[in-house]
């Protein structure tokens, strides 16, 4: 290259997988290009045994997250939320880019993006008190029921909006204090990435939120079948697959979220459904006597 | 067992304390020691002891069950009369039934023994001269047992020359309430010594003690001062003899032989008025401590007005038709 | 037991039922030929075969799919929500006025005493309908969305532990949401759901709302796997759980799942030992073992151990297992020769491990399927009996020290139905009941149930609730239409 144009450093993304950015144990990548198939960056191909990590990790971070105070974990991801706000120019590039949208449109993509994070960290002290319950049995008990979290959750993320979509579907499995192991948009990874850096310098636990870049169709089986996962989220399920990694899922009685028909507009009214589709109700019985 | 919280251990008085049996010989050491050793009993939960006795008490006792256990509740009746207005005449009257509680029927077991006030023992011991059935006596200050020991003792020692085999004797429910144990204690010793021969039955007035946690560790106390008997109540206080009480009771008694090799009594009394409830509380018996606790021996109930109702079904189930009150005695 | 109190025999009278020697499909308020061959149910506690029951066929589960169809869109589904509250608050009464010869019904054709269907079955199963009908008309206010819709129609397949109960279970919340059932009893206990079919007639309750169709295996496939039915509710195995899960994958069928279970119950050094005891036979010895929540684990606290299972002993000496209509018998006949079997196979097992098997003397009758309360001792968390659901009158004891071990144990297992906590320390309470993964924590109680407490269970042991807020949720589209 000749004059003074400054050459860019492209770059080469990794994964996010127990708060750390390893490379792809496969060593693959994958580029990444825009909407018109300019290169943007190569990013990590995560592999099954990636997916296993992730898995481990989102496991031995389950108990620290499920553990903390609904105040807490509305806190940190509140926190999300504010660094988020500090990259926003950077993600609606990567928007824009990603999903060939205008300026402004990829600017009204991010902004509901934070505006959900924001929405869905105020859902976490709240969830007890709209799902629980006391339950007035017909005896001398008192009796409770109170929502708890599934588990780990695995997330095949939207294919098409790769960040309002990816926030709208990670938010409320971590508000519902969950840890997730999420199979990005294989086409549009960028915003994930960033998102993993955002969550990276948050005051997110390591293991709570992991990113694998790659193919939901490669990975969706492995997550599906994996008898440490407890539920599945199959909206990214690559066309024709969702069913098939449902049956895969009935093998541990995994919680399924079919997807939709097709993607919607994330904009709308998100509603409790994703919340609810990743919490178990715990009923308490203790007896009343003197 | 040892308990290191003993500040008392070094001061304790000089007349030495009677040792309970082993394995519990140090646990009146001190008034901590032995308040540590009742509040480490296990707790009892309310909810779950009625429930076990609601359960119990949908046993379906019937046909030769049924006439076992009214005569065997008759034979364990101790028939009482404790009013102010009582006279040598009704205990007289009440010695005649509690010989022949049935006068139709030579078959009808007498009841076990009739309890009266200390001062009508002699009435009573006389009336009842040769029968078998013992004459109980209520003793020290019944019902309240608000009085010195000293007039305690003389009350219990006046009801035992009058020839009262059997004394009932009252806690000081305000001394257990507030965590007096060990005078408690010493008192129980005290009454068992001015006995004699006399066997002691120790009435906890459960309904002013309230929770079964205060039952359990009340019999425990009157079963390590040497009671032969732990009983619910006065009958002068409601509520006097409930199931989940008696429950409690009965797993004292059982435990506390298997600890001990020592075997207490229980007698529930006051508020046991028909045979269904007479059988109810045998039914609690037989599956809490066992059938060796199903003799008059071991076993009695405090009741006026249940014999009749015994009478009653012990006719019908002898003629195969129902009864009326005028076929029984008014007392 | 006692030989001083002997209890005479207390039978409760046969006489209230009248079952007749043979019974068709409910279908469309008829009741109707099966065009499958017939099979016999028996009376566990003596073999004695007690009808001929229908087997639905793939067409007679098409023809009771469409009849609920037709009810959904004709009849139930326009219907003013007050007016089926008020159908089932009908049903709930007639299970009251026919409790006898419904409990009755349920100890000849399931072998459980009759105390127990008497004072629990039937009753609680009365108290579903009366609560669900309650809600008919209240649904917008059940935090469900504001406008909460029925699915459709509803595929039900029960178990035999239970029988009407989980037909109440499944049939009242459906109904009470404006939804129509198929529903298909387990093989082995049809009669008091063609009993309740009956009480639909007699409530005039419009015809195919409720369809029953009995069978086994096959019939139960065909409900779930049928084009037409909109929801697929399930109690049973996880093995089975797992094969509907499947078939429904790619289908519009919202699922619900009720699994089997593998509970802790956890006793502290501080229990009350003697309602710890109770709560302990209740959790395993309740309906056989028969119980998907039963408490089959004991982890007893390592300090009182020898305590505890003293005193359980002692007081499974005082178990009365016999005749299932004795008003005085605890434990009633095993429900089959199958499940007989399989109990007698992991117990098997259970010694040839190295557990030790304790069982009190007790004499069993000659004829019936009888397997007397059996209590392991020397369990390890890796044998057989302490992973695998018996499904029997059969405890495995374990020990913890401290309550992060008796947490860790609890948790060690791919079940998350139910546990048991006993202490009487309130905080050390709350604590472990927030961190057992399991859907009920019975905490110094044991296997209570009421229709407003919702009932389900974490990982294996199914999804979704029944009973209480909760429960409604299974039979309404929520928002978005999951």
């Amino acid at each position: 290259m000749i004059g003074n144009e400054r050459l860019a450093v492209r770059k080469t993304y990794k994964l996010y997988l127990g708060g750390a950015f390893p490379r792809s144990e496969s060593g693959r990548t994958y580029e990444v290009t825009d909407s018109k198939g300019a290169f943007l960056a190569n990013a990590a191909r995560a592999s099954r045994k990636d997916a296993r990590d992730a898995v481990v990790a989102a496991r031995a971070a389950f108990a620290g997250w499920s553990g903390a105070t609904a105040y807490n974990r509305g806190q940190v991801l509140y926190r999300v939320a504010e660094v988020m706000e500090g990259r926003h120019a950077q993600f609606c590039e990567e928007v824009a880019a990603g999903e060939g949208l205008s300026t402004g449109k990829a600017r009204a993509a991010v902004d509901a993006a934070i505006d959900r994070w924001v929405w869905y960290a105020g859902w976490t002290d709240k969830l007890a008190a709209v799902l629980g319950s006391a339950n007035p049995v017909a005896g001398p008990y008192f009796d409770f029921s109170l929502p708890e979290p599934t588990g780990v959750v695995a997330v095949l993320a939207p294919q098409r909006s790769s960040l309002l979509g990816l926030v709208s579907v990670l938010a409320p499995v971590l508000a519902s204090g969950n840890t997730a192991v999420v199979v990005t948009s294989k086409a549009r990874p960028l915003p994930a990435v960033t998102l993993g850096e955002v969550l990276a310098t948050s005051d997110v636990p390591g293991g709570v939120v992991n990113l694998l870049t790659g193919d939901a169709a490669e990975l969706g089986s492995w997550l599906a079948e994996h008898d440490d996962v407890d539920a599945i989220d199959l909206t990214g399920a690559p066309p024709g697959r969702a069913m098939e990694f449902e049956r895969e899922a009935a093998g541990s009685i995994k919680r399924v979220l079919r997807p939709p028909a097709e993607e919607p507009d994330w904009a709308g009214d998100p509603g409790l459904t994703r919340m609810r589709a990743f919490l178990e109700t715990k009923t308490v019985w203790h007896p009343k006597g003197f | 067992m040892t308990h290191v919280l003993d500040p008392d251990a070094l001061t304790a008085g000089t007349p030495p304390r009677r040792e309970p049996p082993t394995p519990y010989a140090d646990v009146t050491r001190s008034e901590s020691a032995f308040r540590a050793f009742l509040h480490g009993l296990p707790g009892v939960d309310q909810v779950g002891a009625s429930s076990r006795v609601t359960m119990l008490g949908t046993r379906s006792i019937k046909t030769t069950a049924k006439a076992w256990a009214i005569d065997t509740a008759i034979s364990m009746v101790d028939l009482t009369t404790l009013e102010g207005a009582d006279t040598p005449g009704k205990v007289r009257s009440l010695a005649a039934k509690a010989r022949r509680p049935d006068p139709t029927d030579p078959g009808c077991p007498p009841v076990a023994a009739v309890c009266v006030y200390g001062d009508l023992a002699g009435i009573a011991k006389e009336a009842l001269a040769g029968t078998g059935i013992n004459v109980a006596a209520v003793a020290t200050a019944f019902p309240s047992g608000r009085a010195s020991l000293a007039v305690k003792l003389a009350d219990v020692r006046d009801a035992v020359a009058n020839g009262a085999d059997e004394i009932d004797m009252v806690i000081d429910r305000g001394a257990f309430l507030s965590g007096r144990y060990l005078d408690v204690f010493d008192e129980i010793v005290a009454v068992k010594e001015a006995c004699g021969d006399a066997h002691l039955k120790v009435i906890l007035e459960t309904g002013e003690l309230v929770t079964l946690d205060a039952v359990r560790r009340a019999s425990w106390l009157a079963m390590l001062a040497g009671g032969d008997f732990i009983k619910t109540s006065t009958g002068k206080i409601s509520p006097a003899a409930t199931l989940p009480v008696c429950l409690v009771m009965m797993e004292a008694v059982r435990d506390f032989r298997a600890a001990t090799g020592r075997q207490v009594g229980v007698k529930p009394a006051g508020g046991i008025r028909t045979t269904k409830d007479a059988i109810k509380h045998l039914v609690l018996v037989n599956e809490t401590a066992g059938p060796d606790w199903l003799t008059p021996d071991w076993f009695r109930i405090g009741a006026s007005s249940l014999l009749n109702d015994l009478l009653l079904q012990r006719q019908k189930l002898r003629t195969g038709h129902y009864s009326g009150p005028d076929h029984v005695s008014v007392d | 037991m006692s030989s001083v109190f002997e209890y005479a025999p207390a039978p409760e009278s046969r006489s209230i039922v009248d079952i007749a020697p043979s019974y068709g499909l409910f279908i469309d308020g008829e009741f109707v030929d099966g065009t499958g061959e017939a099979m016999k149910t028996v009376n566990p506690a003596t073999e004695e075969v007690l009808s001929e029951i229908a087997v639905g066929t793939d067409a007679d589960v098409d023809r009771a799919v469409k009849a609920a169809r037709r009810a959904f869109s004709r009849v139930w589904g326009p219907m003013r929500p007050a007016d089926r509250g008020k159908y089932l608050f009908r049903i709930a009464r007639l299970l009251q006025e026919r409790a006898r010869e419904f409990a009755v019904l349920e100890s000849l054709d399931n072998g459980k005493p009759i105390r127990e269907s008497r004072d629990v079955d039937v009753p609680l199963a009365a108290a579903h309908f009366f609560y669900h009908a309650g809600w008919a008309d209240k649904l917008e206010h059940a935090g469900l969305g504001p406008a909460p819709r029925p699915l459709g129609v509803a595929g039900q397949v029960i178990p035999w532990n239970f029988p009407l109960l989980m037909l109440a279970w499944k049939i009242a919340p459906a109904l009470a949401t404006g939804n129509t059932v198929v529903l298909k009893p387990a093989e082995t206990t049809p009669l008091t759901a063609l009993l309740f079919a009956e009480v639909c007639r007699q409530a005039d309750l419009p015809p195919g709302v409720v369809n029953i169709v009995t069978g086994a295996g096959d019939t139960g496939r065909a409900v779930v796997e049928h084009d037409d039915v909109d929801k697929v509710a399930f109690t049973g195995s996880t093995e089975v759980g797992r094969s509907i899960a499947r078939a429904v994958a790619g289908t519009r069928k919202k699922l619900t799942l009720e699994l089997g279970g593998k509970a802790a119950n956890i006793v502290f050094d501080d229990a009350p030992i003697d309602q710890a005891v109770e709560g302990i036979v209740q959790g395993i010895f309740f309906n056989q073992g028969h119980v998907c929540c039963a408490g089959s684990r004991l982890l007893v606290q390592e300090n009182v151990h020898d305590e505890v299972v003293a005193a359980l002993q002692r007081r499974i000496g005082t178990l009365r297992v016999g005749d299932p209509l004795d008003k005085n018998t605890d434990i009633g006949a095993i429900n089959s020769a199958e499940q007989l079997a399989r109990i007698r196979e992991l117990s098997d097992i259970g010694e040839a491990e190295g557990a030790t098997r304790w069982q009190p003397a007790c004499d069993l009758p000659d004829r019936g399927f009888w397997f007397p309360p059996t209590v392991f001792t020397d369990v390890s968390a890796a044998h057989r009996i302490a992973r695998d659901e018996v499904f029997g009158p059969v405890l495995s004891v374990l020990t913890f020290r401290t309550p992060d071990e008796a947490v860790a144990k609890a948790n060690n297992t791919t079940y998350g139905l139910s546990a048991g906590i006993w202490s009487e320390k309130g905080s050390r309470i709350l604590a472990i009941a927030d961190k057992l993964r399991a859907g009920v924590v019975w905490a110094n109680t044991f296997n209570q149930f009421d229709p407003t407490s919702p009932f389900g269970g974490y990982k294996q042991s199914g999804y979704g609730r029944e009973g209480g807020r909760h429960g409604l949720a299974s039979y309404l589209a929520s928002e978005d239409g999951q």
